[in-house]
C-alpha cells in the first residue's frame, strides 16, 4: 500500500533555489499590481466616459478579464501572440497576462468603491476651484483607496498564486518553475511542492500582514 | 456684484429655475426663503458654475459664469460656498482640510497655508481641533469648518446653502453665529435658509421664492415683517 519513504534533507537542499524563485514570484505579481492598478484607475475613468468606444473598451477589457481563465489569459498572450509573429518572452507573457487579469477585477473594484465615495465630496473640491484631476487626485482617489484597500491586498495574493501559471508557459524561474524543475528531476513530487506550497502560503500571508499594517498607519480617520 | 438676469435651469423636464432675475450688490446680505423645491438652492449652485444653466446669464464681477471660455476654477476662488451637508473631506484633518485649497489652488506654501488655517480656524472657534479628523466632530463643528475652508481661499462672496438645515437644533447657533460674524465683518453673502428670524436680522434684503421665481423681494421688515404677497404671509406662517 503505501511505500514511499519521503526525502525532505534533499528537497529542503533546494530551499536556496526555491526561495530564489519566490522572489521573481513576488516581484512579478507586485509588477503585476502596478500596472494592474494604473490600467484599473484608467479602466474606471473609461467605464464612466460619454464617449462610447471607450466605454466600450473600458466593459469589454473588464468583461473579458472576469469571465475567462487567467490560464487562457496567459496561454493567448504566449501561443495566440506568437502564432501572429509577435513573440514574447514567457516572463513577459505572465505580467502581461495577470496584469489583464488584475486590472479587470480592480476596475471592477474601483467601479464599487467609486460609488462609495460621495458626489458631493466631487462638488466640495470643484467649489474650492480644484479642477477636476486635481479633485480627483486630492479628494476621491484617497478615499477611494480606502474603500478598495482590502479588496485590493486580495487581488495581491490572488496575483501571487496566478505567477504559478507561468510554468505553463516554460517560466522556470518563478517559484513554481524551479519547482517543477526539481521535480522532473527527482520525482520527489511532494516534498517539493509541498514546501513551494509552504511558501507560496507564507508570501500570501505576509501579504496580508503587510496591508493590515498599512492601512492601520494610513487610514486613521 | 453677482448679477443674475433671467435664469432658467432644468433637471431634465423639469424645470426648477423658471426665469430669476437678482442683483446682489457688494457688500450685501440677500438671503433666498421659500418652501422645498422653489429652486433657491439650485440657482445658488449656478451661480459658481456647479450646475450648468439653460438660459439666461450669471455674471460674477462682470465675468460669465455660464461661458465656455470663463475660467470657472479661477472663478470660484472668488466665490465661496457653504453646503448643508457640510462635506468636510473625510480623509484630511480639521488643518489639513483648510490648507488644501490654499495650497494647491493658490499655489500658497506649506506655511503660509497653515498660518492661514489656524487663523481662520481659530476664527470660528475651532483653534483646538487642528488635528482631529472630521469624523470626530459634532455637525457643527464641522460646518464650522467647511465655513473656514470657503473663508480660507478670501472669497468676496460666500454662498450659503441650508447651512444650518441638517444640524441637531441645539448646534444651529453656533454655526449662524458665525455667520452673523461673517456678515458684521462686511462679507457679501447670499444664504439660502429657513431660519426665518436670522434672516431678517441680518439681511440686507429677502426674496422668496415659489415655483422657480423671485416672487417678493426686498427690505427684510417688508418681506417678513409685512408681505406685500398673500403666499409670502402664507409660508411665513408655515415655518413660524
Amino acid at each position: 500500500m503505501f511505500d514511499y519513504t519521503f526525502q525532505w534533507r534533499s528537497a529542503l537542499r533546494a530551499l536556496p533555489d526555491m526561495l530564489a524563485g519566490a522572489w521573481v514570484t513576488f516581484e512579478t505579481a507586485a509588477l503585476s499590481m502596478i500596472f494592474g492598478v494604473l490600467i484599473a484607475l484608467a479602466l474606471t475613468v473609461m467605464r464612466e466616459a460619454q464617449q462610447p468606444v471607450l466605454r466600450g473598451i473600458g466593459n469589454a477589457w473588464v468583461s473579458i478579464a472576469r469571465n475567462t481563465p487567467s490560464l487562457f489569459q496567459i496561454y493567448i498572450l504566449y501561443f495566440g501572440l506568437g502564432s501572429l509573429g509577435l513573440h514574447v518572452s514567457s516572463w513577459f507573457a505572465l505580467l502581461a497576462g495577470i496584469t489583464f487579469n488584475n486590472a479587470g477585477y480592480l476596475a471592477e473594484n474601483f467601479r464599487g468603491g467609486l460609488k462609495a465615495v460621495p458626489t458631493t465630496q466631487m462638488r466640495a473640491a470643484r467649489s474650492l476651484g480644484m479642477s477636476a484631476f486635481q479633485a480627483y487626485r486630492m479628494i476621491i482617489v484617497p478615499q477611494l483607496l480606502r474603500v478598495v484597500f482590502y479588496p485590493l491586498s486580495n487581488q495581491m495574493v490572488w496575483a501571487v498564486l496566478m505567477t504559478s501559471l507561468g510554468v505553463i508557459v516554460g517560466l522556470n524561474n518563478d517559484l513554481t518553475g524551479v519547482t517543477q524543475d526539481y521535480n522532473v528531476k527527482t520525482f520527489r513530487t511532494f516534498e517539493y511542492f509541498a514546501i513551494a506550497a509552504v511558501l507560496y502560503y507564507l508570501i500570501a500571508k505576509l501579504i496580508v500582514a503587510v496591508a493590515r499594517l498599512m492601512a492601520w498607519r494610513l487610514f486613521r480617520y | 456684484m453677482i448679477e443674475i438676469d433671467n435664469v432658467h435651469k432644468s433637471f431634465g423636464d423639469l424645470e426648477v429655475v423658471k426665469g430669476v432675475s437678482l442683483t446682489v450688490n457688494k457688500g450685501e446680505v440677500v438671503s433666498i426663503i421659500g418652501g422645498s423645491g422653489s429652486g433657491k438652492s439650485t440657482l445658488l449652485m449656478c451661480i459658481n458654475g456647479l450646475e450648468p444653466i439653460q438660459k439666461g446669464s450669471i455674471r460674477v464681477d462682470g465675468i460669465e459664469v455660464h461661458n465656455r471660455a470663463t475660467d470657472l476654477n479661477r472663478l470660484r476662488q472668488k466665490i465661496g460656498i457653504v453646503f448643508q451637508q457640510w462635506n468636510a473631506f473625510p480623509h484630511l484633518t480639521v488643518l489639513e482640510n483648510v490648507m488644501l485649497a490654499p495650497r494647491k489652488v493658490l499655489g500658497k506654501s506649506r506655511e503660509e497655508a497653515e498660518a492661514l488655517a489656524i487663523q481662520q480656524l481659530t476664527h470660528v472657534g475651532l483653534g483646538d481641533k487642528f488635528k482631529t479628523f472630521p469624523g470626530k466632530l459634532s455637525g457643527g463643528q464641522q460646518q464650522r469648518m467647511a465655513i473656514a475652508r470657503a473663508l480660507a481661499m478670501s472669497p468676496d462672496y460666500m454662498l450659503f446653502d441650508e447651512a444650518t438645515s441638517a444640524l441637531d437644533p441645539q448646534l444651529v447657533g453656533e454655526v449662524l453665529d458665525t455667520m452673523r460674524m461673517l456678515a458684521e465683518d462686511g462679507m457679501t453673502m447670499v444664504l439660502v435658509t429657513h431660519e426665518i428670524r436670522f434672516a431678517r436680522d441680518v439681511s440686507d434684503r429677502v426674496a422668496f421664492f415659489r415655483n422657480g421665481l423671485v416672487h417678493e423681494i426686498g427690505s427684510p421688515d417688508q418681506v417678513i415683517g409685512n408681505p406685500q404677497q398673500p403666499e409670502t404671509a402664507a409660508f411665513l406662517k408655515s415655518v413660524k
